[in-house]
């Protein structure tokens, strides 16, 4: 099984502003990849490139298999995206989320169907399926926000800063629903401000000045930056920072 | 320096009660936390102390003035950063810090000791447009602009939502300098690591406060012994372990499963876990924390 995501040198200039530079990396199936970084580091460019909506300006990369440069179309069908700015319409009832996006990745009426009722039931969100998204708790919204993310089965979903602003609990079983997809073989490739999700990732990139400064599992990056935590190995790196946002 | 009695909430003409019997007061020069999850009336509160919403019910008091009776004197003499970006967009950033100066009747130039440490940041970009900031550098200039009239009483409103760790702890330390200058602060996080830092915290949810303490007393409050369950293969090794009978609750914490039992202390579940396969997992006590603590109090 070749991984899923493979970069090389994938490079982006804005004008003489470097954003990400040479990112050299591979994601494997049904692997969980943490993608840190500083506000301003690189990790948006860097995402948008890998979900084809970028163009880079060097460097080569692969995304189940389709490059970067000529098969976007083909990219964008085999990823979900999801990002906590927004992904779900909140003037659409929670069903006709579904319906819409299901109907966008070229579903059919019956699969739609089928979908909704799987997801529905697995969210525990049978008796809200006719109420506006706006009306849900963030928590749940999220939850919904990610199971849409991957109403296509996509080989790969794109999270960005998930779960920002919810409490300890809703985090934790977002987290489960992460861990349930990427036991099915869907490869989860996560940003997040909470340290402590990092330690959940099977491995961890920490970018700084549009580098990829550290890449390895949570328990080697602790030992080789002799820290008993990520925050501290990732407060070592980020500080060095040396561009402003 | 802030005080709510009784106070209550509801929207949609009774429908939705935001909050309810909410009671508490924050002492002069401290550092404040309402800790809860999004929904919890955080907002609704910081709305009615900086007199943008009227509560159905209660009291409450800023400074000795009175959130309904004396709201222009309040308006005066607190600061309030929004957990929404409210500044201009389409102003510039010293547009903007000029803007509050002159609404507040003060220039930049009288207050700017209060605000030096955070605007020397954002200097460089002050002829960028607010709109055009990052995250962290919009953080900095709403700090600033609710600084400018040197306030008595600050109100943050998840200040640090969708910032980074380094800068979240350099906003923490400024928010120590300012509580060294006597200003009282009042700020709502959803970072648990954030709670300890202030100096006492009350835990908010569904409308109601579920306790307020200090840091160290809501730990020492948890009841029972916590258990870091490390090892074996973490997704595996927590399903099987809350499906263990004598489980109370177990969480993903880090690189560890924070693991409560039944009867307060472990009752074979290490010998359980090994039966299922699970031969390298080890489990110690632990000291909780507050994340370990809003967790359990959510769940009571």
């Amino acid at each position: 099984m070749p991984p899923v995501i493979i970069t090389d040198k994938l490079t982006k200039r804005f004008g003489a502003f470097v954003a990400a530079s040479e990112l050299t990396f591979q994601v494997e199936k049904g692997e969980i990849f943490g993608f840190l970084g500083a506000n301003g580091a690189g990790k948006t460019t860097a995402m948008r490139m890998l979900c084809g909506l970028l163009k880079p300006s060097s460097g080569k990369a692969t995304i189940a298999g389709f490059d970067v440069y000529t098969q976007t179309e083909k990219i964008k069908r085999r990823i979900g995206y999801m990002s906590q700015k927004f992904s779900l319409y909140d003037d659409l009832t929670v069903s006709e989320n579904i319906r819409f996006y299901g109907g966008i990745y070229g579903m059919n009426t019956k699969q739609i169907k089928a979908k909704t009722q799987d997801l529905l039931a697995e969210l525990q969100l049978e008796n809200e399926a006719k109420t506006l998204v706006r009306d849900l708790p963030l928590g749940w919204k999220q939850k919904l926000a990610f199971s849409v993310s991957l109403v296509h089965s996509p080989d790969i979903v794109f999270l960005d800063e998930p779960t920002g602003g919810v409490d300890p609990v809703t985090r934790r079983q977002f987290w489960d629903l992460i861990y349930h997809a990427a036991d099915k073989g869907v490869t989860v490739f996560v940003t997040t401000h909470y340290m402590d999700e990092a330690e959940y990732c099977n491995r961890v990139s920490i970018m700084v000045d549009g580098v990829i400064a550290a890449l390895d599992s949570p328990a080697n990056l602790k030992q080789k930056y002799n820290h008993s935590n990520i925050e501290d190995v990732f407060y070592e790196l980020a500080r060095k920072a040396k561009r402003s946002e | 320096m802030i005080t709510l009695s009784n106070i209550k909430k509801t929207y949609n003409k009774g429908a939705v009660t935001a909050v309810k019997d909410i009671n508490f007061s924050v002492n002069r020069g401290e550092i404040f936390g309402l800790i809860g999850p999004d929904g919890a009336g955080k907002t609704t509160l910081f709305r009615i102390l900086t007199t943008l919403l009227l509560a159905d019910e209660g009291t409450a008091t800023v400074n000795s003035f009175d959130v309904v009776k004396d709201y222009s004197k309040i308006r005066d003499c607190v600061g309030y950063m929004p957990g929404k970006f409210s500044l201009y967009q389409d102003l510039t950033v010293e547009e903007n810090l000029n803007f509050f100066a002159t609404v507040f009747g003060t220039t930049i130039k009288e207050n700017y000791n209060l605000i030096k440490d955070i605007y020397v940041q954002i200097e460089p970009f002050k002829d960028r447009r607010a709109g055009k900031l990052s995250g962290g550098m919009k953080q900095k200039l709403a700090l600033c602009c609710a600084l400018i009239h040197k306030p008595v009483v600050l109100f943050l409103d998840e200040p640090t939502t969708g910032v980074d760790v380094v800068s979240r702890k350099e906003f923490w330390e400024m928010l120590k300098r300012l509580k060294a200058q006597g200003i009282t602060i009042l700020v709502s996080t959803a970072y648990m690591d954030e709670a300890k830092l202030c100096d006492r915290i009350a835990l908010i949810q569904k409308g109601g406060i579920l306790s307020i303490e200090t840091p160290a007393k809501i730990v020492e409050s948890f009841p029972g012994k916590l258990y870091a369950l490390k090892g074996g293969k973490a997704y595996q090794v927590l399903e099987d372990i809350r499906a263990y009978s004598g489980t109370e609750s177990c969480f993903a914490f880090g690189d560890a499963l924070h693991v409560t039992f039944k009867n307060g202390q472990d009752n074979g579940a290490l010998q359980y876990l090994h039966e299922k396969g699970h031969n390298d997992v080890s489990m110690e006590v632990i000291p909780p924390g507050i994340e370990d603590c809003f967790i359990h109090l959510l769940k009571g």
